[in-house]
């Protein structure tokens, strides 16, 4: 459902991302790990079509970025890693919003709310305004927004960052509970978080993908827990 | 289209649900009221609005890059534009869609002046046309400020910056016009120059219009201002929006 093809981009001198390809396919998760600035995001910003490619491209649910951005951004629920969201917006209004830029209206529109909001816990802060909300709350509207379509593709930018212990655990359920269904990639640097939701995992450093595993397999091959491959890995392969 | 109407729907909402709204049409309407009285509205002894609308050019200048300001740079230093092109909306729809909120926003403060035109009506017989044409003209100057505006918006994240900037860049577009600048140009330099700049300034258009004489040359002057401007925003936001 995702496939990207030597994926290249540029930030000035900065090599942000080196040729990364790769695919991921329906009912997969993929834990799209790396060191701080290793291009992470980066990616997940020119799969949603925010940031054009320097060179090479991808197609998410058959269409591709370049092409048919807004095709892709229909088919896509994106999770960015600051959360953007309106801050003097209540999060009722805020998901209307969404709605209405995605076209769900009446009855269609109603489901959509009916199924998100319990779903992501966020009856409570409903007529709040985004800006009073607390940082976990926050992410919760984050991943509301994202899955109120019901997307195919699921791209979360660290989702679990900032939640207590508690809400890590539910926002793990809750991608559990969607994966066999949907192909979701998920940026992260808990690796307890990889072994809790991923069945595959990609390690990225410096722009180029070091490894392309599932987390059991990497743990045999290393016979060392994921903290230490991924230590390994990044610093033996950058230095 | 849907897009559009979610983005506008949106904006026109949060001008309302933040002061904005209330600190910009409360010193708008002072002001405008202000001035056309202290400019000798009942000096004149004429029913007509003229004195009202001379204003509009100079209170534009500051009071349109101030709701513009916010448009694109409030959006991209707090990161919602990263939400706003992700979602399903093309970056033409997403300009639009503000610039027009914009424009209704301003369209509304307009219309807040009507006790203007109902003082002038009880105190004599005005040209009604001419009332018309009047606020015909402020709202496409109005336009033409905004889609200033809303360029400089695109350029920097920092809202005092884009509003420095549009005050500086509407400020030349209508003091250009200016008596006293043109006649300064003429002393040195040839006429098809000074009538150039004079053609490229909001003054004379807004003037013809005002007096009620709608000319193709005025009206085409506005909008292809308009949209010169609005292009060069997409542009820039394109270029810009992720760094």
């Amino acid at each position: 459902m995702i496939s990207v093809r030597e994926l290249r981009r540029n930030f000035g001198a900065i090599v942000a991302v080196d040729g990364v390809s790769f695919d991921v396919e329906k009912g997969q998760v993929l834990g799209f790990l790396g060191p701080n600035g290793a291009g992470k995001s980066t990616v997940m910003r020119i799969l949603t079509c925010f940031l054009a490619p320097d060179s090479g491209t991808a197609t998410i649910c058959g269409y591709d970025i370049l092409k048919k951005p807004i095709q892709v951004r229909r088919s896509l629920g994106y999770l960015a890693e600051n959360v953007p969201a309106y801050d003097e917006m209540t999060v009722g209004g805020f998901l209307n919003f969404v709605c209405d830029v995605r076209q769900l209206f009446g009855k269609k529109r109603k489901q959509a709310l009916d199924r998100i909001v319990p779903m992501c816990s966020i009856e409570s802060v409903y007529h709040q305004t985004i800006e009073t909300l607390s940082k976990g709350y926050r992410r919760r509207v984050g991943l509301a927004q994202a899955l109120i379509h019901d997307p195919e593709v699921l791209i979360l930018d660290e989702p679990t960052d900032g939640l207590d212990p508690n809400q890590k655990h539910e926002v793990r359920g809750l991608i559990n509970k969607m994966a066999k269904d949907k192909c979701i990639i998920v940026s992260t640097h808990i690796l307890e978080e990889v072994e809790a939701v991923c069945s595959r995992m990609i390690i990225i450093s410096r722009g180029r993908i070091l490894v392309d595993s599932t987390p059991e397999k990497l743990k045999q091959e290393h016979r060392c827990s994921l903290d230490e491959v991924f230590r390994k890995i990044t610093k033996s392969k950058v230095a | 289209m849907n897009s559009f109407w979610a983005v506008f729907k949106r904006e026109v909402k949060s001008y309302f649900t933040t002061p904005v709204a209330y600190v910009f049409l409360v010193v708008f309407l002072f002001f405008s009221g202000y001035l056309t009285f202290k400019q000798g509205f009942f000096e004149i002894r004429q029913a007509d609005m003229y004195a009202f609308f001379t204003n509009m050019p100079l209170l534009f200048v500051f009071l349109v890059p101030a709701t513009a300001m916010r448009l694109w740079a409030e959006e991209r230093r707090v990161g919602s534009i990263e939400l706003l092109l992700t979602l399903p909306i093309t970056a033409s729809q997403a300009v639009l869609g503000k610039f027009c909120a914009a424009w209704f926003f301003l369209a509304i403060a307009l219309a807040l002046t009507f006790p203007m035109v109902i003082t002038v009506s009880y105190l004599g017989d005005p040209d009604v046309g001419l009332i018309i044409t009047g606020y015909l003209g402020s709202l496409l100057m109005a336009g033409g400020f905004l889609a200033v505006g809303c360029f400089f918006s695109a350029v920097s994240k920092n809202q005092v910056i884009s509003f420095v900037l549009s005050v500086v860049a509407c400020g030349v577009l209508v003091f250009a016009g200016m008596p006293t600048t043109l006649n300064y140009l003429s002393t040195f330099s040839p006429a098809g120059l000074v009538a150039a700049v004079e053609n490229m300034s909001f003054q004379g258009h807004f003037e013809s219009i005002q007096k009620g004489v709608l000319k193709f040359e005025d009206l085409s002057y506005f909008v292809l201002l308009i949209i010169a401007w609005v292009t060069a925003g997409m542009i820039i936001l394109e270029e810009r929006k992720a760094s």
